[in-house]
């Protein structure tokens, strides 16, 4: 009996709790990490990939598109980055949605959709499935990172339950603890974007499974603003700029048996 | 007859419109006042067929109100200017469309800047640095692309408005007697006389 209130997403148990939703929220904690971090002239953004493989085909990946394998990072509209946690099917949908509420703004307004109002038309919707009757919520987090002149570059995160809060610095998915408590003592209010990409790809290393850094593992993405336009600019990484990064950075750790052989 | 000017300058926009509501030849009122306060930085004077005005002026103002307490910020200059655009565009493609002329003018606290669109009854809107709307323009137009500074403090710009207003009361046969002025700057929409 212990179980009765677990079947209902809309049914509080006698303790005052939504199962369902709690259980949603524990399913994106074991999914693929995504950290971003708030940086004064942009946002970074990066996230684990798990569905890898020599088998998978990610010629895609590598030239078509806008960027990015299509699994973690989204471009929601010209202004917003979007990186999910969760049930893939489910983030697809919520894409497919805000892409769409980006538009319609557009639409009305003639103006990109300001971040924080994007965010809270995702959390109206996912709200609804907390209260309406025989639906499951959308087991997803997601993180926002945007730009519109109301709040400059401004970072997200929502939740299942439909809630919403800004942050400096989060980080959503498998071992957020871990990492949030990294970005907590490395974190500086004047932070830039250079340092900043530095402080994900490291804090990212230390908190992923794997031991290696590569474009097979990760996603990466970033906002700036573009120094003529002054526009927002996103950059989504292709698998061999993050290669290039990591490099760059001297996150790759080195093949061991070249080095075997070298000598 | 029925004229408004709007001009900006360096961080306010002066918004001025007659005050006189006529029917045929007669003058039914002299204080009506043709400038809405859409939001404390955005201002409409509307013109155009009686009975249309304010029912469109009330109702953009009904639903910019409603988006700012709705979401968390107001409406930036464009972007109101886009959607009442949108709203006349929608208005001329029904059964009954409105036939209203617009200057909307606001002050853009996100980019500290001030703003001016030109919009009339057809739904064409532009975005412009001085603007009129009916038989004042024919002769303001052209005073203020002579005297027009966009980077010109308070006084000058009044100066030249005040250039506008009498040229039109000096030509214009059936001239406006008196007009409403109004401020908007980052402190807000005030009021003065001339």
């Amino acid at each position: 009996m212990a179980r009765r209130y677990d079947s209902r997403t809309t049914i509080f148990s006698p303790e005052g709790r939504l199962y369902q939703i709690e259980y949603a929220m524990e399913a994106i904690s074991h999914a693929g990490t995504v950290l971003g971090v708030l940086a004064k002239d942009g946002v970074v953004l990066a996230a684990e990939k798990k569905v890898t493989g020599k088998l998978l085909d990610l010629s895609s990946a590598k030239d078509g598109g806008y960027g990015g394998s299509g699994e973690k990072i989204y471009l929601l509209n010209s202004n917003v980055i979007g990186g999910v946690a969760g049930l893939t099917a489910d983030a697809n949908s919520l894409v497919n949605y805000a892409r769409t509420a980006a538009q319609q703004h557009l639409v009305l307004y003639n103006e990109d959709i300001p971040v924080e109002l994007l965010a809270q038309r995702l959390c109206d919707m996912k709200q609804g499935y907390t209260q309406f009757g025989g639906l499951r919520p959308f087991g997803v987090s997601l993180l926002y990172a945007g730009y519109d002149p109301h709040y400059q570059f401004q970072l997200y995160h929502s939740d299942p339950s439909g809630n919403y809060s800004g942050w400096k610095a989060t980080c959503i998915g498998a071992n957020n603890g871990t990492a949030q408590s990294l970005l907590k003592q490395e974190y500086k209010d004047d932070i830039e974007v250079k340092d900043a990409i530095g402080l994900v790809l490291r804090t990212m290393s230390k908190t992923m499974d794997s031991t290696t850094l590569n474009s097979e593992k990760l996603e990466f993405a970033v906002l700036t603003l573009d120094p003529e336009t002054k526009q927002p600019r996103a950059k989504i990484y292709r698998p061999a700029e993050i290669d290039a990064l990591l490099l760059a950075e001297g996150l790759t750790k080195k093949d061991e048996d070249t080095e075997m052989k070298a000598t | 007859m029925e004229t408004s000017f709007a001009i900006t300058g360096k961080g306010y926009l002066i918004m001025a419109a007659d005050t006189t509501a006529a029917r045929s030849i007669v003058k039914m009122k002299v204080d009506e006042d043709k400038i809405k306060e859409l939001s404390p930085h955005l201002l409409m004077a509307y013109s155009g067929e009686p009975g249309d005005t304010v029912q469109f002026a009330e109702y953009v103002e009904r639903n910019i109100r409603l988006y700012q307490i709705r979401n968390l910020y107001p409406l930036r200059p464009s972007a109101a200017a886009s959607w009442i655009r949108k709203a006349l565009a929608d208005s001329l493609r029904s059964r009954k469309p409105y036939s209203v002329n617009l200057l909307l003018g606001g002050y853009d606290t996100a980019t500290h800047d001030p703003h001016l669109y030109w919009i009339d009854y057809l739904g064409t809107m532009t975005e412009v640095p001085f603007a009129a709307h009916g038989y004042g323009s024919y002769f303001a137009l052209s005073l203020l692309d002579r005297y027009h500074n966009p980077e010109a403090d308070l006084e000058e710009g009044l100066a030249t408005l005040k250039r506008c207003l009498d040229e039109v009361s000096k030509r214009l046969v059936v001239s406006p007697g008196k007009y409403k002025v109004k401020i908007v700057d980052k402190d807000g929409v005030r009021e003065i006389e001339l």
